[in-house]
Parts: structure tokens; sequence; C-alpha cells
């Protein structure tokens, strides 16, 4: 051992940097193995996590088509609802019930929430508290509840002001209200990630702000605010509970119509097979909801990859 | 050129400058812009409605049952003819509720969004993160079967020494809402972990931290605003959630924190009461919205405390 130049080399003070050097060393050695080992123990752990939220995912769907294959034929679909012929009812007034009921909310929420998202990103001063009163308003509508929907819908639109009744119209519209933030937030996204050149560009050429919205910022913004649409459209699918407040409940054997008359929707009627004592009701109950998951799982992929597909960077 | 020009004004004859204002009226841009206005406007009439429509009933239902009778008794039978209608079964019912599913969301929701923003690379996290929102897809009433005909039996075989008499469980409803908000977890979670700034971690690297230290020691602490807001918000959707917890954990009004029980939650007593055509004006009526209007201040609290937290992580980052 050289003698240390800083340290005098005194025997105390040579025995004391060796001992300090051993314990150093001993706690860099060591600490080395057990931090790989906690770091190996973490690593897992999140692994674990990650697959428990995969495995339910699965466990969901492989349950879904275990339980009701059995029903899962053309009957089910083109038979109407029965409460009495476990094996010979379906889904028909029900699905057509859906159809319906869908179809109302994309052609209320497309041009409100489309047009919310419009006049919040191209017109609105952010400076003005009405404005941001309505952009506060919309992040918290979009947390409120859906049964709290139906109750709107129970108090304003079947009975209230709207009087509609428990019809199809009804059940729509109260849809179209639950989602129509949803559209609005991912519309927003969509106009504001347009670069603002495009606009300038647009405006300089002469173009009024609509032209420039119109023929340029809403094209660019499509895949996202179309996946938006499907996105809450989807969601609109597979809601029940605020549509058991506005009436869809009834074991309707008729088609629906959108202003007279009883109707049911496909996750209604699911569930209210699933009321039901016999099994075979709860088989069929269970091969709706492989019909239901496929719609809504075929909208919810086509909507990611649209926007994997169409995401721009500038 | 100039000299013509000073000329020209001097002699008074008009020189034709353009306008820059618009050489129409413009109706039409009006038009549309009232349109957009008006789209934007109806989302506060929907909150004024909602309002309007809970207050109204909820305060004829007070007017007939008193403060105390609604928050101070601890029997709920509100359809009985010597109604109780003591809310605190139904509200502990949904407590029981967000207890289990933020049990099984946190570890799950939070182990997921650190996999994600720290360990996993481009390629996993491109396949996982949008699995993760499949899950976040699935309607709730896929998951309330799933919950009652798999989950509920699962769990008999799995814990057989608890007491399983009762075919609904609440223990089992709130893991199946826990499985169903752990993709929001996840999601915002892993943003909020993202948006801490790179420099962070390489600080921490070249002070010697491992992996394990700077995801626990550096970026948790750093997002833990936006964990909050996560979990917060996951609170809040369990607390609204009504199909898988009418499905499976049942219709019954019921004091307890035993998970293998039947209770009945605030959102369950909506649905359940409300299916049927009750005529407006009546005890029964007012109740529902009395009921609805507690659920949606709870809600309305928690989304405006996540919304807070989620603006603060934002404004420290970006």
């Amino acid at each position: 051992m050289t003698a240390d130049p800083i340290i005098p080399s005194t025997g105390r003070t040579r025995l004391a940097a060796a001992g300090a050097r051993a314990v150093t060393e001993e706690a860099l050695r060591g600490g080395q193995t057990r931090d790989r080992l906690t770091s190996a123990l973490f690593l897992s752990m999140l692994l674990l996590g990650v697959s428990v939220a995969l495995l339910s995912l699965a466990a969901i769907l492989v349950w879904s088509i275990v339980e009701g294959a059995p029903r899962l034929d053309l009957k089910m679909i083109t038979n109407a609802p029965s409460t009495l012929r476990p094996h010979e009812a379906g889904f028909r007034t029900a699905l057509l019930g859906s159809l319906l009921v869908v179809g109302g909310v994309i052609a209320l929420v497309v041009p409100v929430g489309v047009g919310a998202a419009v006049y919040l990103e191209e017109y609105a001063n952010r400076g003005r508290w009405w404005n941001r009163l309505i952009e506060l308003n919309i992040q918290n509508l979009a947390g409120v509840p859906s049964i709290v929907f139906g109750i709107l819908g129970l108090a304003f639109i079947v009975r209230g002001p709207l009087s509609l009744g428990f019809v199809a119209a009804a059940g729509s519209l109260t849809l179209a209200l639950l989602v129509l933030p949803t559209v609005i937030i991912a519309a927003r996204e969509a106009i504001r990630a347009v670069p603002p050149s495009i606009r300038e560009g647009a405006l300089a050429l002469g173009a009024t702000r609509w032209q420039t919205i119109r023929r340029q910022v809403l094209p660019a913004a499509m895949p996202g605010v179309l996946t938006g649409i499907i996105l809450a459209v989807a969601r609109a699918t597979g809601e029940a509970a605020p549509l058991l407040l506005v009436g869809a409940v009834t074991f309707t054997t008729v088609n629906p119509s959108l202003f007279d008359g009883a109707y049911s929707t496909l996750p209604v009627q699911i569930f209210n097979y699933s009321n039901r004592p016999q099994a075979e009701f709860r088989v069929l109950a269970v091969a709706g909801v492989i019909v239901m998951l496929g719609l809504v799982l075929a909208m919810n992929s086509f909507a990611v990859w649209l926007r994997n597909r169409f995401e721009q960077s500038w | 050129m100039r000299s013509s020009n000073l000329a020209a004004s001097s002699t008074g004859v008009p020189i034709s400058r353009q306008s820059l204002e618009a050489s129409s009226p413009r109706y039409g841009e009006k038009a549309i812009f009232v349109f957009l206005a008006a789209c934007a406007a109806l989302s506060v009439g929907v909150t004024t409605a909602i309002i309007i429509s809970l207050i109204l009933p909820t305060i004829d239902f007070f007017g007939q049952v008193s403060f105390e009778r609604f928050f101070l008794d601890t029997v709920w039978a509100p359809r009985q003819a010597t109604g109780r209608f003591g809310v605190w079964p139904v509200v502990v019912g949904t407590l029981n509720i967000v207890i289990w599913a933020l049990a099984v969301a946190i570890p799950v929701g939070l182990a997921s969004a650190i996999y994600l923003s720290e360990y996993a690379g481009p390629r996993v996290r491109k396949v996982v993160k949008p699995t993760l929102e499949v899950l976040a897809g699935i309607p709730t009433v896929a998951i309330g079967l799933f919950a009652f005909f798999a989950l509920r039996p699962a769990a008999e075989i799995a814990l057989p020494f608890l007491d399983w008499s009762s075919i609904f469980s609440v223990g089992v409803a709130g893991v199946a809402v826990g499985l169903m908000i752990v993709p929001l977890v996840a999601s915002i979670s892993d943003d909020a972990m993202r948006a801490v700034p790179r420099a962070l971690r390489e600080g921490a690297y070249g002070l010697g931290a491992n992996k394990l230290k700077v995801s626990l020691r550096v970026v948790f602490p750093a997002a833990m605003s936006g964990i909050i807001a996560s979990i917060v918000l996951a609170g809040s959707r369990a607390v609204g959630e009504t199909m898988v917890v009418y499905i499976a954990a049942g219709r019954t009004p019921n004091l307890t924190f035993d998970p293998t029980e039947s209770v009945q939650t605030m959102t369950a007593y909506i649905a359940g009461t409300a299916t049927g055509d009750i005529p407006t004006g009546t005890l029964d009526y007012d109740t529902i919205f009395a009921v609805g209007s507690l659920l949606f201040v709870m809600t309305l609290g928690l989304n405006i405390l996540a919304i807070r937290l989620v603006r603060r992580f934002r404004e420290a980052y970006e």
C-alpha cells in the first residue's frame, strides 16, 4: 500500500481508511444484489397488475362466448321477445329499438356536438366568463352519472316540458345528452390539433371564417372528430341505466317506432332476460351479450384504427 | 406618378380606395355563428335542466319528510306504509362499492400506469394501452352479468370459509366495478407520469438511482396530483355506476360492510324504483329525486376536485 498524499500516514488513519473502504464496499456490493432483487420484484408486481387487467378482459370475452354459444343462432336475431318460450324468444324488437334509438342519437349529437366544439375552438374568446363557464360545464357534465341523465329524461323529456311519453324518441334524446360531452371533448381536441397556419393561409386568400372552418379545419380534423363520434355511439349502444327510467323496459313484441308505442333496446332486453328465473333465459341473455359486445367492440376498434391510421403530425 | 397623384387630389377628383370592410353583410356567417354558439350554450342548458329537474321534487320531498328523518335515521324502507327514509343504508351501500372498487382499481391501475409509462417499450405500449381502453368500453350490463354469473360462483369456490348464503354480493360487485375503472386510473395516471419532464428522470439516474427508485421516488411524487385526480375520478365513476351493482349487489337496503351480503346502492334504488310507471307528485316519485340530488352532489364534488387536480399537473409541466 502506497502512502496517501492527503491523509497523513499514521498507523491510526491507515486503519480508519481501510475500515471505511471495507464498509463502503460491503454496503455497495450487498446493496446491489438487494436492489436487483427488489427491482425484479417490483417489475413482476407491475406485470401482475397489467395481466390482471388484460386477463379480466379476456375472461369476460371467453365467458360470454362459452355461456352464450348454445343460443347464438339466427332465431335469436329474427324472433320477437317472449316471456313464455325461452327457446323461441329472441331480440328482434330490441335490436330494432337499439337501431332506432342510436340512429336518433347520431342525428342529434353530431351537429350539436361538433357545432359546440367549433364554437369553443374557433369563435369563443376565452377571456369572457361565459365561455369559461361553458368549458367548465362540459367537463363537469362528462362526469355526471348516467342514471342522473335518466332522471333528467324522466322529468324533462318523458314528462314535464317536452312530455314525449315513454317512446323511443325520449330514449334517443336522453342518450344524446349523455354522450354529448364525449363528442364535444373529442372534437375540440381534433380541431385544436389543426395548426393555425392552415387557418391563416385560408383567411389570407380571402376565405371567410366559416369557409375556412368548413373547407380547411373540419376536413383536417375529421379523423379525430369521427373517432369521438364512434366512441360516443358505442357508449350509447351499450348504455342501459338511463333507459330504464325513460321507459325502455317493456317486453314489446311489436316493432318500435320513434314517437309511438313501447320500445326496448338490446342492453335493456339482455337485462330483462337475465332477471328471469329459468336457465334458458340466462343463456339467451348471455347470447345477447355476445351480439352487443360484437357491435360495441367492433365500433371501438374501428375508432382506434381510425385514430392511428389518420393520425397526422403537422 | 407621385406628382400626378398629388395633382389628382388637389383638383378634388376622388380616388377610388377599396374598403377593407366586407363587401356584403354576410348574414350567413352571422347565422352560423349564432347556431354554433347555441350548440355550446345547450350544454349549459342541460346542466340547468338537470339541476331544476332534481331540485323541484327534492323540495317537495323535504316538505313531506324532515331532514332528520332523511339523514339521522338508519332504516331505508320508503315504499312501506309506515315509510322510513333513513338514507344511510343506501349511502353505505354505495360506499361499500367504492371501497371494493378502489381496492382493485388503485393497485392494478397504478401498476399498469407505471409499467406503461416507465417500463414498457413503444411497441408493447402501442398494444397494451388500446387493449385497456377496450376494457373501458365494455357495456356495464355485460360486466354486471359477468360478475353475477361468473365472478360470484368463482368467489364462492376461492373463498369457501365465507358465508355465501345470499346470491348477491357487494364485494363481488365492487370488484367488478373496480375492473371497469382500471383503465380510467391507468390512462390518466399514465398521462400524468409521461408529463413529468425527462430531465428529472435523467438527474436521478445521474445520481445513481435505478429504475425502481426513479419510478417510485421521482416520477410518482412528481405526478401525484394527476394520480390522485385519476383515483378521485374513478371513485366518482364507482359512485355513479348503476347496472353492475343493480345486477350483482342486489336490491336489499342493508347497513353492513360484509362483502358477501346484498346491499342497495343509491343508483340501484333509483333504477329499481323508477322502472315502474310511478305517477308524478307522489312521495315515491319525489324520493327518487331526493336520492338523485344526493348522488349528483357527491359526484359533482368529486369531479370538481379531480378537474382542479388535473389542471394543477398540467400547469406544472406544460
